[in-house]
């Protein structure tokens, strides 16, 4: 039972105030990911959480138990850093065993669970090396074991692929996903990479500036992005944001239609019209720069490019999968036509 | 880029150069000390091995309680300043509060103080303390001159350390002592190894506050009694006994340094590149 409930959450850092009162209820057993642009708050949310920094205000709750106060350790919850963290003069056996030694386990128990999490992580060969022996993506599984070894509630992950090449990344994020199934501990994971969190994430929490912008699954955020922020932000290529004025749009306050590159397609009455200023080609789909009347198009297409600089193409997307804001960002209904 | 032979000789000749003014001294007080009465007055460069003076300096005062006494002060010194330098080091390099820069130049201006300055006023403090003609006392003063730079060098250090490794320590439940104790110790070992051997040479070879703390021959510590060795006569130095003296502390000292010399290269270079 090692669910996390954030109320009215704030931290200041003397005068700044960096998390403006955080609501969130994670679930036991989730995958939650916090996104957002550099900045934005995340990892200092999941150090509040860690323990390793104080909250300023509001409650924090670990499996049903407010922890505000409580020490890292005793809260149930272990950490992966960005940059590993492993201590560089201990093996890693010693890396694994050192918060179990800490608490006083018995040798044999200790033994017991290094070895099991080794096994989990194929670091048995390794138990006797120094961190300075191995490869970024063997320490990393270090610092899973050293996680898993202390049975935690809770894991947080704190951009824990960041340093690793784009391979290892995809083979560390499966492993990642698989560990989650089978522990079924809570996980909170804290990335800017997108791709990381709609594979991993069973709902993602997006931050901006110390405030929650939107929580959904991957594909509510995907397709039902409450603002322009979330909608610029999740997908890549990123939204396309237009002029609601220029596309004659405008009823009921709209400001700017979005309309994700994928979703577009050539049409000879395509309400996307305009001439081709690049194109992109990714092998299995290219991607065409249109400038139009309301603004720059970027649409994402299969095959090879059919389409030259220069070109003049027209461009539609299905009604439901255009995407309306008002002047705030706000998401709209889209009315009219 | 090579050298030519000529660049090579010249090299060589600067450092043997070098080497001889570094050395020289050092030889000719070896040299003096096998030789007695008279023949000292002759400028010789060669002396056959003769140990009567070194006898000599210790039947004719307490040297070898000397020496303890020094041994003992420069140990205590060391662990004590290693022990409080590594736990405020802690507390300034990774503790944030109120003051923290002010207390980091208090502590270098303190090291800037001539000991002249103080030996007044410490002469006071030890007295009240009780501590007068003891060797807690020499350690008490010593330790002014010791702990400013070994807090200095082991707060530079230990900022150097990553915060993520203390970090994941804390999330291992361990406490900022244990931090200090299973972490950070053993990365800093080339910098106490460096630290520790500096604070141990000042110690060593610390006057004035030894000559002013003490009283009798047997709270002396070994610098003070060298130069308190006296003749036969009150017209008679004996350079022999001195020499004698100042080789046999001289050479634990080389010792040690040779002993910790890899370690010391290495704490000074730490930190300088990543790897």
């Amino acid at each position: 039972m090692s669910g996390i409930r954030l109320q009215g959450i704030r931290k200041r850092f003397g005068r700044v105030e960096t998390i403006h009162g955080i609501d969130l209820e994670i679930g036991d057993g989730e995958f939650v990911v916090f996104v957002g642009p550099s900045g934005c708050g995340k990892s200092t949310l999941l150090r509040l959480i860690a323990g390793l920094d104080a909250v300023s205000e509001g409650v924090l709750e670990i499996g049903g138990r407010v922890v505000n106060d409580v020490a890292p350790a005793a809260r149930g919850v272990a950490m992966v850093f960005q940059s590993y963290a492993l201590y560089p003069h201990m093996t890693v056996f010693e890396n694994m065993a050192f918060g179990l030694k800490l608490a006083k386990a018995e040798k044999g128990a200790v033994e017991a669970k290094v070895r099991q999490a080794a096994r989990v992580l194929e670091l048995e060969p390794l138990l006797d090396r120094k961190p300075a022996q191995l490869s970024g993506g063997q320490r990393q599984r270090v610092a899973i074991g050293r996680a898993i070894t202390r049975d935690p509630g809770v894991f947080l992950f704190d951009e824990p692929l960041s340093n690793l090449d784009a391979g290892l990344r995809g083979q560390m994020r499966t492993e990642i996903a698989r560990l989650h199934d089978r522990l079924g501990a809570t996980m909170v994971y804290v990335t800017h990479d997108q791709t990381e969190a709609m594979t991993l994430a069973d709902r993602i929490v997006v931050l901006r500036d110390g405030r929650v912008e939107q929580v959904g699954t991957p594909l509510e955020l995907y397709h039902r992005p409450a603002n322009r922020f979330v909608a610029g932000f999740i997908g890549s290529p990123p939204m396309n944001f237009l002029s609601a004025a220029a596309l004659e749009l405008e009823a009921g306050g709209v400001a700017e239609i979005g309309v994700r590159p994928e979703d577009l397609a050539p049409a000879d009455d395509g309400r996307f019209e305009g001439a081709v200023t690049l194109v992109e080609e990714l092998g299995e789909a290219h991607l065409l720069h249109v400038e139009t009347a309301a603004g720059t198009v970027i649409a994402k297409l299969a095959g090879a490019a059919a389409h030259q600089r220069g070109d003049r193409v027209a461009l539609s997307a299905p009604e439901k999968r255009l995407h309306a804001f008002d002047a705030d960002g706000r998401s709209l209904a889209l009315r009219g036509r | 880029m090579s050298w030519s032979p000529l660049q090579r000789v010249g090299f060589a000749a600067l450092l043997a150069v070098i080497v001889l003014i570094a050395v020289f001294p050092f030889y000719y007080a070896i040299v003096s000390s096998f030789q007695a009465g008279s023949e000292l007055f002759e400028v010789s460069y060669l002396a056959a091995p003769d140990l009567s003076n070194y006898a000599a300096v210790f039947t004719e005062q307490p040297f070898g309680r000397n020496i303890l006494n020094s041994v003992v002060v420069a140990f205590v010194v060391v662990a004590v300043s290693l022990g409080l330098g590594v736990t405020a080091a802690f507390a300034l390099a990774r503790v944030h509060f109120r003051g923290r820069g002010l207390l980091l130049v208090t502590i270098l201006s303190v090291s800037m103080f001539p000991q002249v300055a103080v030996l007044s006023g410490m002469f006071e403090l030890i007295r009240s303390l009780g501590l007068y003609n003891s060797l807690a006392g020499l350690i008490l003063a010593n330790m002014l001159l010791t702990l400013p730079f070994t807090v200095w060098v082991l707060t530079t250090f230990m900022r150097e350390l990553p915060k993520e490794l203390e970090d994941a320590a804390y999330m291992d439940g361990a406490t900022p002592l244990q931090v200090i104790r299973y972490v950070f110790l053993p990365l800093l070992g080339p910098a106490m190894a460096a630290t520790g051997l500096l604070a141990f040479i000042v110690a060593w070879n610390e006057f004035l506050f030894a000559l002013t703390f003490t009283l009798s021959n047997e709270m002396r510590t070994v610098p003070v009694a060298i130069a308190l060795i006296t003749g036969a006569s009150t017209y008679e130095l004996p350079w022999g006994n001195i020499m004698a003296a100042s080789v046999i502390v001289t050479v634990p000292l080389i010792a040690l340094v040779l002993v910790f010399q890899r370690r010391i290269v290495a704490g000074l270079t730490a930190g300088a590149v990543k790897g």
